[in-house]
């Protein structure tokens, strides 16, 4: 699928080989600022690597790794305010930790600990979705509540590129174009779904243009390009606070690692392309451009993932320390008040695992 | 006979169907070139084409609305939803035009269709990757519902299925997957609706489904040799059409009828055969009827937990002895 197209707008500033373009917009010309959100990518990256890790040793459940993805992942969360709402597909737990949930609830989910989608913060954001696309749905529906009570507040959902062939998608860009409701669709465009590549996904030009037929603006950005995905995040989440309604935000990026933990991508797709999309990863150029501005280099990278390292096994730590959850905690969510239907079945449960500790 | 495994026994049933009629195409996401997420299907678009071996967008309504006209128009579609849980995201086909079509048509339009699925639990995906839908199928009028336990029934089942007039649900257990048997060489088909027993015993009828066959299997082993309680143990094999005969013959023998389920317990397929048996046998009962289920919760994927609430052999065995007192 080709990047540029004519009625639908491209954006790169940070180019491949490191340069900044200098028609980037005002407020990404701060290297400083730039390497904050540098860290935060290494960090996404070091943590992910790290759960693969542990899925591999027997410690974490399957787990869908966001290898790649780390600058559409943090430039999506850095442009979102803390009042903002987002709903995420099961990939992008990177936005999630830059929004503030912590490490040892994402790896308390994909433990397979339903407290892990209890945030202590941000209380607002959604837990994981994993029915493809319906989260679209489900901001779109934050958006109309923020609408209804004139609250300032936009919603996020992050799709993937073979989501945005469910009909939750377009329904959910229907509803919030007809209706003007502050929500950013991101379709994080990774040109694989499990097996199927984008282009067997559709025959539309790019996904960016489906916002079309909603009335609603589609707009794509290199999700390689740390600068053009928060620029763009930001021109979507003002245009939506101010009462102008919904974007499709399109993020071209690659899949670099399998599907998740339990699939192999080498059963069906070739090595080279992954070279090429190798060459093109976002930490590359950003690294360039930083050492470019004498602000960053191996040293600094080193103590930097060392700090990183630290942090990550603490929370690793922490997470392997949490009690498992207690067979009555099932029963007890289910509802806001217990039926007495269920009482019982609970006393039931707790009674064979009672059993099965003898 | 030749060892399947129940992943490959999919395989060998759809590839034997398709190679003697050419209506036969299969659809699904995922299945194709990467031969299916459970590798159920490996190898079919290499012998029979990307034209009958279609992988297709993540979109269950288009698979099952294009599997609906396409049985409407001639061909036989064999369409995979990777999880059953995603059902609910395409119901609707299902629901009130696959299953009601023919009816509204007064038989003018057929459904020569299937649908397969994984179904189940005991793999730790959690909530929205696990459950046991046969009960949801079951309670739709006019659809056909199949889960088989064995490999050699995967081959013969699914192979009737293809073959039937009539819409089947196919639901095939994901923790089975890996499980080998013997299946017969050459063209196998067993006709759809019959239950099998597969143990014979005086004092109980245990009735189970799917992956709950071999776990009834071991707790009547148990049973006997720890209890000496003599269990029949009858694997439904087939919900619509259902083989009342067989259980009803079982169950007027031992007068003890337990049920073995996946499903949550409000309205799972043991609700159903349990109320056939205490309106037709009631006097032949010796002891009330139990059902052994799942809780009326969705699965957790922690492992301890999906164990904790799953039907397991032990609670199969205490219920059963707790019966026969
Ligand atoms: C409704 C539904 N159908 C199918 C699936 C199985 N499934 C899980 S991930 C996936 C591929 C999604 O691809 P994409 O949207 O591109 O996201 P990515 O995995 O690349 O992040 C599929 C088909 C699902 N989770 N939900
Ligand atoms: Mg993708």
């Amino acid at each position: 699928m080709s990047d540029s197209s004519a009625d639908i707008r491209y954006l790169r500033f940070l180019k491949p080989n490191g340069e900044l373009d200098k028609d980037a917009p005002t407020g990404s010309h701060d290297p400083n600022e730039i390497a904050d959100l540098f860290r935060r990518m290494l960090e996404l990256r070091v943590f992910d690597s790290k759960a693969i890790n542990l899925q591999r040793t027997g410690k974490l459940g399957t787990y869908p790794s966001w290898y790649g993805h780390e600058a559409a992942q943090v430039g999506v969360a850095a442009a979102m305010k803390k009042e903002d709402v987002l709903a995420p597909s099961y990939r992008e737990g990177g936005v999630m930790l830059c929004r503030g949930v912590s490490m040892a609830e994402i790896l308390l989910y994909w433990g397979g600990d339903e407290r892990g989608s209890d945030f202590a913060v941000p209380r607002d954001d959604f837990p994981y979705c994993v029915p493809i696309a319906t989260q679209c749905l489900h901001a779109a529906g934050a958006a109309m509540a923020f609408q209804h009570r004139g609250e300032s507040r936009c919603a996020v959902a992050v799709n993937g590129d073979g989501g945005t062939s469910e009909g939750a998608f377009y329904e959910a860009m229907n509803i919030a174009g007809v209706r003007k409701l502050p929500v950013v669709f991101v379709v994080i465009n990774n040109q694989w779904a499990i097996s199927v590549p984008v282009a067997a996904q559709t025959s539309s030009s790019t996904l960016a243009h489906k916002a079309i037929a909603a009335g609603i603006e589609g707009v794509q950005a290199d999700g390689n390009d740390i600068v053009a995905v928060r620029h763009c995040m930001r021109e979507a989440l003002e245009k939506a606070r101010k009462g102008g309604g919904p974007t499709l935000v399109e993020l071209i990026t690659y899949r670099l690692g399998d599907h998740t933990t339990v699939d192999d991508a080498g059963r069906y797709r070739q090595q080279d392309e992954v070279d090429t999309a190798s060459d093109l990863e976002p930490f590359i150029r950003t690294r360039k451009y930083l050492a470019s501005k004498n602000i960053w280099d191996t040293q600094l990278e080193e103590q930097f993932l060392e700090q990183c390292t630290n942090n990550i096994e603490a929370a690793v730590n922490n997470y392997l320390a949490t009690p498992k959850e207690a067979v009555e905690q099932m029963f007890n969510h289910m509802y806001a008040e217990m039926p007495e239907s269920l009482l019982a079945q609970r006393a039931h449960a707790i009674h064979f695992c009672d059993t099965d500790k003898d | 006979m030749a060892q399947l495994s129940y992943r490959e026994a999919v395989s060998a049933a759809i590839s034997q169907e398709m190679r003697l009629d050419d209506r036969v195409v299969f659809i699904g996401e995922d299945v194709a070139a990467a031969g299916g997420v459970f590798k159920t299907t490996e190898g079919l678009q290499a012998e029979f084409g990307p034209v009958r071996v279609r992988d297709t967008p993540i979109a269950e309504q288009a698979i099952l609305g294009a599997a609906m006209g396409a049985a409407m128009t001639g061909l036989r579609p064999v369409a995979e939803i990777m999880f059953s849980d995603f059902f609910a995201v395409c119901w609707d086909i299902v629901v009130n035009q696959i299953a009601k079509t023919r009816f509204m048509s007064a038989g003018q339009c057929s459904f020569p269709l299937v649908i397969r699925s994984a179904n189940g639990g005991g793999a730790r995906f959690g909530a929205q990757h696990s459950q046991s839908v046969e009960n949801w199928a079951m309670a739709v009028p006019g659809l056909k519902v199949v889960a088989p336990s064995s490999p050699a029934d995967v081959k013969g089942l699914l192979a009737a299925s293809i073959r039937d007039p009539d819409p089947v649900l196919f639901f095939e257990q994901k923790s089975l997957y890996g499980t080998k048997g013997e299946v017969p060489d050459g063209e196998c088909v067993e006709p759809l609706g019959k239950a099998k027993v597969l143990r014979e015993g005086s004092d109980v009828t245990i009735v189970g489904l799917a992956a709950m066959v071999p776990k009834a299997l071991k707790a009547a082993e148990i049973l006997q040799d720890k209890h000496g309680i003599s269990a029949t143990v009858i694997d439904v094999r087939s919900l619509v059409p259902l083989d009342t005969t067989t259980i009803f013959e079982s169950v007027s023998a031992t007068g003890r009828l337990v049920t073995v389920e996946e499903n949550p317990r409000l309205c799972g397929w043991g609700a159903e055969v349990s109320s056939l048996v205490a309106e037709e046998l009631f006097w032949d009962l010796e002891g009330p009827i139990v059902r052994v289920t799942t809780p009326h919760i969705p699965l957790p994927s922690a492992d301890a937990l999906e164990d904790a609430v799953l039907p397991s052999v032990d609670r199969i065995v205490e219920n059963v002895v707790r019966l026969a007192d």
